[in-house]
């Protein structure tokens, strides 16, 4: 029997090689935002980037040890690592400190183990093995129940962290779910809610009922002569009704918010408010122009203009110092992670790695519509970090595990026959 | 599981190539196109701005300010914002500061930090200060921050009210648990600056605050949404009446010594002097690091606060207390007579009376005389109440008697490093004298001299004991803090401490001190008109002349106040000592100085024992 080929010629390179750069430009960022020149030496530890570096070592043996493990450690435990997260969001609930309003981290002294982070991994392998052992798919209103259940139960548990950013990821599985069955219409009442939430936003309830009455009586009168047209008014006044109750509740919900988050979502449609961030995001962005001022040479971004400048707003000091190129570069950089995984993830005969994959771009993509769209300014700001780039030890090993799993799964493929 | 849907990965697809785009566009609208970002990045910077609360006032008993701030200037440069074209020249002249200071300066805030400002010059006045705003447009980089410098309109009082400086590392330390200090923060360091820094200190606010290109204030930052307003430090008032606090610094001129003057029926300190004193303003501000070392050094110890800290034998004015305890033991009743022959015999030595007298038939008699054989057998009488043998037993019972008349324990005074006296106890003399000592061994005990040693604070509280009868109050010099724009009574200091001594015992004791001023070795400084009472005291010192010493209180019925004044190297306690303590009851009780006592006056104030003077 031939000798089988090593691991290292089954990766998918061009998918490790992308994760391995976006890793690289968050070093040499975070150096760059954070640089102090009594401090020069990127592994200095007293410093964010000397302790960026640290976690990229330890992510990088972490990595190769899951590629050398068989994938069967992440399917047939899945429900067990999920358990234990569950576990730990409950825990965290109870002991941790509040920082910056949420109460999400556990500190362990060296590290502050924020569950959140790792929540996202388990639950994508969880819903991975629910999905793959089933007979049907998920059109069935109870297996899709289930499927809602395991993303509902860490969903409302972050939130009782008050860690918006991360609670939201888990919405993006809805398109995960679709994928493998649930019914397109429930997608696109996702997307009429966001909408209505916006408008509901900018224009008050009464306008926005009245359009909606107007709306209904023009198609019933366009369909006069239709013998639906008792149904069509039907469906008009309970739409029209639950845009009525949904956008004065929303009203509603807006008087109970805290000052800070009136304030972000007031920036993002319009409305004024407090917008330093976002105003002092777009300077840094804007000063990079075409090229950016260079390596080091940014100024917006690293004298604390902003805050975060070195986790949540990093997009920022890539923009400043290398301009529309570098953000360009970057943007690309993701889109390609996250096709490159979904067709990988397409092409493999296993189902658990395949709607594994499925779930992993899912949580990528929230992250980086999230992350840059409030950099830009179309988002409202929510703390939430950019996958392989903000600095922070917790997000880096969760999406190194995440990503590396995968990378060990595809090389697997052959395995597979059926 | 049923795949039957594989085309609906474009819907994800779809979503994420939709957003790449969008942020594509965006950015290259922002980035290349609209250049009102690019404005703004070039102008914009952001300062915050240390707001310093002013620091509490302080009052006097008669609500007159003798405590209160004046604004000085810091400049502020933050270097990694100052211009390569800076017209040093200019700003040099400005601030009359020397180029190298200028250079000096950048240096080490260049040391420092880059980003976070760093003090360039401290204690910039007015004219200095202005000069500098005019041209703030030029010195980008440098901004300007006001500091709260203490200011004593009576320049006096010095220990008292202690000064302010700005805090060492120690202190920063110290203070960890209840307020975050900076380094260049200012913080009481002594007296009442000290023992009352977190009521005065109030707390620093912070703004932030946006600057333009020109380096001009533009707006607060994010809506002042992260500002915190200073809180203004609270006001106390002083138990003190400056105006006698003043008279006592007088007094006081070229001699070393200290004066302390009490209410006795509360506790409050009206004067707390010391000799030689310096204007408390030398230590305000600049001139601080000039002048302390200077009083640090000066060989007559203007730093060192006698009143609390100095440590002397009370001499005969510990008779009258000592003569109390004897009567309450029952050791003597009070027509306890003695015959003085001039001396008072200790086996084969002997202890002398100061002078020939009459004997004395009673204790006012003993007290006016100040005999010393006559309290020395009064002592010796205490300690061998039941039987001679037994002594050790009795004088445990007399040294717990004595000490309750606040010796030998520190009273609990609001200034900070009070000494706490002597009185020897058993255990100690059973080890000095390895168990072989008598009454004889000890007796000089009984008129104050010996092992025995007290701050002047706490001769003037044992003669409040006397004064009220039985007890006396924690001396202390805040009266009130305020609250809700009053004052409120300082509670913590009330604190009643009673002595259990017959009220008989009392009222004779104070007939022979009214007579000690009367017929005695006072009779010199009498007042018109009120009943002066009190004992003088000479304390020996091996070093050179005695030490002038007398407590007393006036008037006799319901004494408003109790005075003990100590000169070093005084002489006699009638000599300086005792018309000090007359002229300054005289003064508190006729709310000035009648003409009589104005020659009494001057001829003290200008008796020099020492030459004192702070170098220039």
């Amino acid at each position: 029997m031939a000798k089988s080929p090593s691991i290292f010629n089954k990766l998918d390179w061009p998918l490790l090689m992308t994760f391995l750069i976006l890793m690289l430009i968050g070093l040499i960022t975070i150096y760059a935002a954070g640089y102090n020149p009594e401090h020069p030496k990127i592994y200095d530890l007293s410093q964010t980037y000397g302790k960026q570096l640290i976690w990229i070592g330890i992510c990088l043996i972490l990595g190769f040890i899951i590629i050398n493990m068989s994938s069967k450690v992440f399917s047939i435990f899945a429900y067990a690592y999920y358990g234990i997260m569950l576990l730990l969001l409950v825990v965290v609930l109870f002991i941790a400190k509040e920082v910056n309003g949420a109460k999400a981290w556990i500190d362990l002294g060296f590290f502050r183990l924020q569950p959140s982070e790792f929540a996202k991994f388990t639950t994508c392998l969880a819903l991975a093995y629910y999905i793959s052992e089933l007979e049907t798919n998920l059109a069935y209103t109870k297996k899709l129940m289930m499927a809602l259940g395991i993303i509902i139960i860490p969903f409302i548990l972050i939130l009782a962290q008050h860690d918006m950013g991360s609670a939201l990821v888990f919405l993006s599985f809805a398109f995960l779910l679709n994928r493998f069955g649930m019914s397109d219409y429930i997608i696109f009442t996702g997307f009429f809610v966001i909408i209505i939430s916006i408008l509901s936003l900018l224009l008050s309830p009464v306008y926005l009922i009245l359009s909606m009455i107007i709306l209904v009586i023009i198609i019933a009168f366009f369909n006069r002569k239709s013998k639906d047209l008792d149904k069509y008014i039907i469906a008009g006044v309970a739409i029209t009704s639950f845009v009525a109750v949904y956008s004065i509740s929303i009203d509603l919900v807006m008087d109970k918010l805290d000052k800070h988050q009136k304030d972000r979502i007031n920036v993002l449609v319009g409305k004024g408010g407090n917008d330093w961030n976002v105003r002092q995001s777009k300077i840094a962005l804007g000063a990079g122009q075409f090229s950016g001022k260079g390596f080091l040479k940014g100024t917006q971004s690293k004298m604390n203009f902003l805050p975060a400048k070195e986790t949540d707003f990093i997009f920022c000091t890539i923009g400043e110092e290398w301009g529309f190129l570098g953000c360009g570069l970057v943007i690309s950089l993701y889109v390609f992670l996250m096709m490159r995984i979904l067709y990988l993830s397409e092409k493999h005969s296993s189902k658990f790695s395949k709607v594994y994959g499925y779930a992993i771009v899912c949580v990528l993509m929230m992250h980086f519509i999230i992350n840059i769209g409030m950099t830009i300014g179309l988002v409202p700001v929510i703390g939430i970090p950019l996958p392989a780039l903000s600095y922070g030890g917790s997000s880096l090993l969760s999406f190194s595990v995440m990503i590396f799993a995968f990378i060990r799964m595809d090389s697997e493929r052959w395995i597979y026959t059926d | 599981m049923q795949d039957i849907f594989p085309q609906r990965i474009k819907m994800i697809q779809g979503v994420t190539i939709f957003f790449a785009f969008l942020f594509l566009i965006n950015l290259f609208y922002i980035q290349l196109i609209d250049t009102k970002y690019k404005i703004k990045a070039k102008d914009n910077a952001i300062k915050e701005l240390i707001e310093y609360p002013s620091r509490g006032l302080i009052y006097d008993r008669n609500n007159k300010l003798i405590v209160h701030n004046t604004n000085q200037f810091e400049i502020m440069v933050t270097n990694a914002e100052v211009d390569a074209n800076l017209d040093t020249n200019q700003l040099c002249k400005d601030l009359s500061i020397t180029p190298d200071y200028f250079l000096e300066s950048m240096k080490k805030a260049r040391k420092a930090s880059r980003y976070r400002p760093y003090v360039f010059l401290k204690y910039v006045d007015d004219s200095n200060y202005q000069r500098f705003q005019e041209h703030i447009f030029k010195y980008k980089g440098f901004f300007g921050q006001t500091r709260f410098v203490r200011e004593y309109p009576y320049a006096n009082g010095a220990l008292l009210f202690g000064d302010v400086g700005e805090i060492d590392s120690s202190q920063i330390k110290e203070y960890a648990d209840t307020y975050t200090y900076l380094s260049g923060d200012y913080i009481g360091k002594n007296g009442i600056e000290v023992y009352y820094e977190d009521l005065l200190r109030g707390q620093r606010g912070i703004r932030t605050v946006v600057v333009d290109a020109l380096n001009r204030v533009k707006g607060s930052y994010a809506n002042g949404e992260s500002d915190k307003e200073p809180t203004a430090g609270k006001n106390l008032q002083a138990s003190i009446d400056i105006d006698l606090q003043t008279l006592g610094e007088e007094l006081l001129t070229n001699k070393r010594g200290s004066i302390i003057a009490i209410e006795p029926s509360s506790g409050e300190i009206l004067a707390l002097c010391n000799g030689p004193t310096y204007d408390p303003n030398l230590l305000t501000g600049g001139s601080r690091n000039k002048y302390y070392p200077k009083l640090l050094l000066n060989k007559n110890k203007p730093l060192y606060n006698r009143a609390i800290q100095g440590l002397y034998p009370p001499g005969s004015t510990f008779k009258a207390p000592s003569a109390l305890v004897a009567l309450q033991m029952g050791a003597i009743n009070p027509n306890f007579a003695y015959y003085c022959p001039g001396y008072y015999p200790i086996g084969k030595k002997s202890l002398k009376c100061s002078h020939r007298h009459a004997p004395c038939r009673n204790i006012e008699e003993g007290l006016t005389q100040s005999c010393n054989p006559y309290f020395c057998q009064v002592f010796r009488g205490s300690i061998e109440v039941s039987n001679s043998k037994r002594f050790q037993k009795d004088y445990d019972r007399w040294y717990k008697n004595i000490c309750r008349f606040g010796y030998r324990r520190k009273l609990g005074i609001d200034l900070k490093n009070e000494k706490r006296g002597n009185v020897p106890d058993t255990a100690y003399y059973n080890r000095i004298y390895k168990n072989q000592w008598r009454a004889t061994t000890v007796i000089s005990l009984g008129i104050g001299q010996g092992e025995i040693l007290a701050t002047p604070l706490q001769m003037a509280n044992s003669y409040c004991v006397i004064a009220n009868k039985g007890y006396y109050i924690t001396p202390h010099v805040i009266k009130g803090i305020e609250a809700n724009g009053k004052f409120k009574p300082n509670t913590a200091k009330k604190i009643k401490v009673n002595v259990p001594i017959d009220k008989l015992y009392f009222d004779r004791v104070t007939d022979g001190l009214e007579m000690v001023v009367q017929a005695g070795t006072a009779r010199a400084s009498k007042i018109e008109g009120i009943a002066l009472c009190g004992k003088t005291g000479t304390a020996q010192n091996p070093h050179g002349e005695d030490h002038s010493i007398f407590v007393g209180f006036a008037p006799k019925v319901n004494p408003k106040i109790v005075i003990a004044c100590i000169v070093e190297n005084g002489g006699g306690g009638g000599g300086l000592a005792a018309p000090i303590v007359s002229l300054m009851a005289e003064r508190y009780l006729k709310d000035s100085l009648p003409p009589a006592s104005l020659n009494k006056y001057s001829s003290i104030k200008n008796r020099h024992l020492i030459n004192f003077q702070i170098d220039e």
